[in-house]
């Protein structure tokens, strides 16, 4: 299969502050795939690299095949939906419909006029006095009815109810079934990506932590719970992203391709949260480790 | 593209030609009163002589018109950069609707190209417009006024209007993208372009064509002034003249001597303290001064015109240059 | 048109469920042979889940047999696994209601034997799902 967004070595650099380093990845197509992490980790950086906004500072970044924002013919291949979702505020919806005809040769008015019907907006009102839900679905309309082959969301439902949120992926989803995309879509709410997504990205501090099938990842990371374990005898072959000890007790997050043998441990599932939870605590422990050193 | 342009520029554009409408009318009605007047009194004033009587009532004609329409003409252009122009990058930015309009399929350089064209034009359309009204309303004062190479009225008639609005939209759209917020891009806007548009009047202008010497014998009708400047015992003369040469923009008027020298000697008794005009003037007259005027004559008007409002549509092409390159490159 | 829910926090995979709840229906006789399953569409939309979890189960139940694509037109139920009717059930839930009597009579109350019940069935559950 073909990636739809291959990046190597990307980073973006503002003024001192690397807003994201260091980052390969190679998102295949057909999937939707699931961009987690904190805020300020670096997700919108990615995602407006992805489709042109902003310029690497470092490495590359190829998007359907070509650089972002290449060609009209390259634009029109990708949909984005900004995050807060922007709208012309002055302009009604059905302004915002000409938009998109005027705009993109591979308009669908047919699929567009559908939309916002289903939806019960008013063509006449302002966007600017729709609500949070109705807006999202208004951008999430403009960006599938230009009928691109891969979607891309900066937290589309950030800042929506949880009704909203549901009817917002109900959408999203029906409309991937019927046009085959491929989806990007960053969030810092993993239980919304966990039903979503197939592959999942994670990223925190500015680099990617780890990315991999869903199922993959919830095959290979799992939770070990035993008597307590010093810190330094924990075997060498269980790479440990996270550990918790109490006087009594040692809790691990583990990453492993096999199975796990030693019969001290009771070995569970992870949820995709707490898998997420243990990378944030895993970069956390290293931000604060070299500031220990400086005391020694 | 071009629907996307006039519909954000709609509301701009309907209240620019309801302003210029409402004064299209007011000046079509008292123009060509004033026209009729002019052709009746002013112009046949020497036959009659009363030409003071008519000129005076004529001058008094329409004040309000008068005093209203170079404020409109100074202020017109600037209007249209804080207006039109800085909002056009700096809107978008400040709401983050740039996130919607240049994921769509029409490239960065073409967004900007085409908001860039249509506008641009419609200022420089506007402010054309204004200027034909204006100076066709004003032709007969300026034709009892004799002058157009003034440097506030020059402003304000012919073409370079259209060079202040083009330049004016530039620098506003420069500002906003530079800025990125719209209150402070007008800001910056409306000083800048004071600053240059008063510089180079004052500056600039004058030297866009080598201007005319005129060297000649003292005229003893354009002096004003006869004096003495210095300490007592030790004072020069002083002569000033102030030129009468219809139309023409003078920029220095010296009296120097038949040397050439601008030192013209020690002061004169009969200027001084005993001062009879008479005498003054004949004690000049033996001095044997020379007048050097440095100026534009009105029949370069036209020229000057042509001049200027290349150098303004020049500056505001190579904003708009920058312009496109800026916001390919950096922007986000 | 049956449907089909989800509960994200039984630990259980989406896929999973599906199936287990396609199984269900079927011997429940919710489900008979030539009913059609809901489209991917129609789940998706109404659980908002990625449409490949919807075809991952909807394979699975073809592999076992019990459904069949037909490309263009939908998934049909090709067979089922009610044993004729609810009565056939009836030795299973008699059995259950002499097990619950006798729970009660040792002296445990309604919750314990519910948390009994089900912590049973669920390890007893993982169990198969690890042999599997």
């Amino acid at each position: 299969m073909t990636a739809v967004l291959r990046a190597e070595g990307l980073g973006k650099r503002y003024r001192r502050r690397w807003a994201l380093s260091d980052c390969t990845v190679d998102i295949p197509a057909g999937q939707v795939v699931g961009l987690v992490g904190p805020n300020g980790a670096g997700k919108t950086t990615l995602l407006h690299l992805a489709v042109g906004l902003l310029q690497p500072t470092a490495g590359t970044i190829e998007v359907l095949g070509d650089r972002p924002a290449a060609s009209p013919a390259q634009l029109a291949r990708v949909g984005f939906v900004a995050q807060d979702t922007p709208t012309y505020s002055g302009l009604s919806v059905a302004d915002h419909l000409r938009l998109g005809a005027h705009l993109n040769p591979g308009w669908d008015a047919r699929t567009a006029t559908d939309r916002i019907e289903r939806l019960g907006l008013d063509l006449r009102q302002r966007a600017g006095k729709l609500s949070g839900g109705q807006r999202a679905q208004l951008a999430l309309t403009l960006a599938l009815a230009k009928k691109p082959v891969l979607l891309i969301l900066d937290e589309p439902v950030a800042s929506l109810d949880p009704l909203a949120r549901r009817e917002f992926l109900q959408s999203l989803l029906e409309a991937v079934v019927d046009q085959g995309l491929s989806v990007v879509l960053s969030s810092h709410l993993v239980a919304d990506l966990e039903r979503a997504c197939d592959y999942l990205i994670v990223l925190i501090g500015s680099r990617v932590q780890i990315a991999g099938e869903v199922d993959h990842l919830l095959d290979t990371h799992h939770l070990l719970t035993g008597p307590r374990r010093d810190p330094a005898r924990i075997p060498e072959d269980l790479q440990v992203i996270s550990a918790s000890h109490t006087d009594r007790q040692t809790t691990l997050t583990v990453r492993t391709e096999g199975p796990i043998h030693d019969p001290a441990w009771t070995v569970s599932k992870i949820g995709l949260e707490d898998l997420v939870l243990a990378y944030m605590s895993r970069t956390a422990d290293a931000a604060r480790r070299p500031a220990l050193e400086v005391q020694r | 593209m071009i629907w996307l342009t006039w519909r954000q520029f709609r509301a701009q554009t309907v209240v620019a030609a309801g302003a210029l409408a409402l004064l299209a009318v007011a000046l079509a009605v008292t123009g060509s009163q004033l026209v009729h007047l002019y052709d009746t009194t002013v112009a046949t004033c020497q036959a009659h002589h009363d030409c003071q009587i008519a000129i005076g009532a004529f001058e008094s004609e329409d004040t309000f018109l008068q005093d209203l329409i170079p404020v409109v003409m100074l202020v017109a252009p600037a209007l249209i950069g804080i207006f039109w122009g800085a909002p056009l990058i700096a809107h978008e930015l400040e709401t983050g609707t740039q996130r919607l309009a240049w994921t769509q399929s029409v490239s960065r350089l073409r967004w900007l190209a085409v908001k860039l064209s249509l506008a641009g034009l419609v200022s420089m359309a506007t402010a054309g417009l204004l200027s034909l009204m204006v100076t066709w309303w004003s032709s007969p004062f300026d034709r009892l006024g004799m002058n157009r190479l003034d440097p506030t009225i020059f402003s304000e008639r012919g073409i370079v209007p259209v060079g202040y609005a083009a330049f004016a939209f530039a620098l506003g759209v420069t500002a906003g993208m530079l800025i990125r917020r719209t209150v402070p891009a007008m800001a910056g806007t409306l000083a800048v372009f004071a600053a240059v548009v008063a510089g180079f009047a004052l500056r600039v202008r004058f030297h866009l064509i080598p201007p005319l010497h005129l060297t000649a014998p003292l005229n003893m009708s354009w002096v004003t002034q006869t004096g003495s400047f210095g300490r007592p015992g030790h004072s020069a003369l002083l002569v000033g003249i102030s030129p009468n040469l219809p139309g023409a923009w003078v920029n220095s008027a010296q009296v120097t001597t038949a040397a050439g020298r601008t030192s013209l000697g020690p002061a004169l008794p009969a200027c001084g303290p005993n001062f009879t005009y008479s005498a003054c003037t004949a004690a000049i007259a033996r001095l044997h001064l020379r007048q050097v005027i440095v100026y534009q004559p009105g029949s370069r008007f036209w020229a000057l015109q042509w001049y200027e409002t290349a150098i303004y549509l020049a500056l505001a092409l190579a904003l708009a240059g920058f312009c496109v390159w800026w916001v390919r490159r950096r922007v986000s | 048109m049956i449907e089909f829910h989800l509960d994200a926090r039984s630990g259980v995979a989406p896929y999973l469920q599906l199936i287990h709840q396609v199984r269900q229906y079927l011997r429940l006789g919710l489900l008979c042979e030539g009913d059609q399953l809901p489209t991917v569409k129609d789940v998706v939309g109404q659980l908002a889940i990625n449409p490949n979890t919807v075809l991952k189960a909807y394979r699975e139940l073809e592999y076992e047999g019990l459904v069949a694509a037909r490309p263009g037109v939908g998934t049909f139920v090709t067979r089922t696994l009610a044993d004729g009717s609810l009565a056939a059930l009836a030795p299973l839930r008699r059995e259950l209601q002499r097990w619950i009597g006798k729970a009660r009579r040792t002296g445990l109350d309604d919750e314990s034997i519910e948390a009994l019940f089900l912590t049973t069935f669920r390890s007893a559950t993982e169990g198969e799902e690890d042999i599997a």
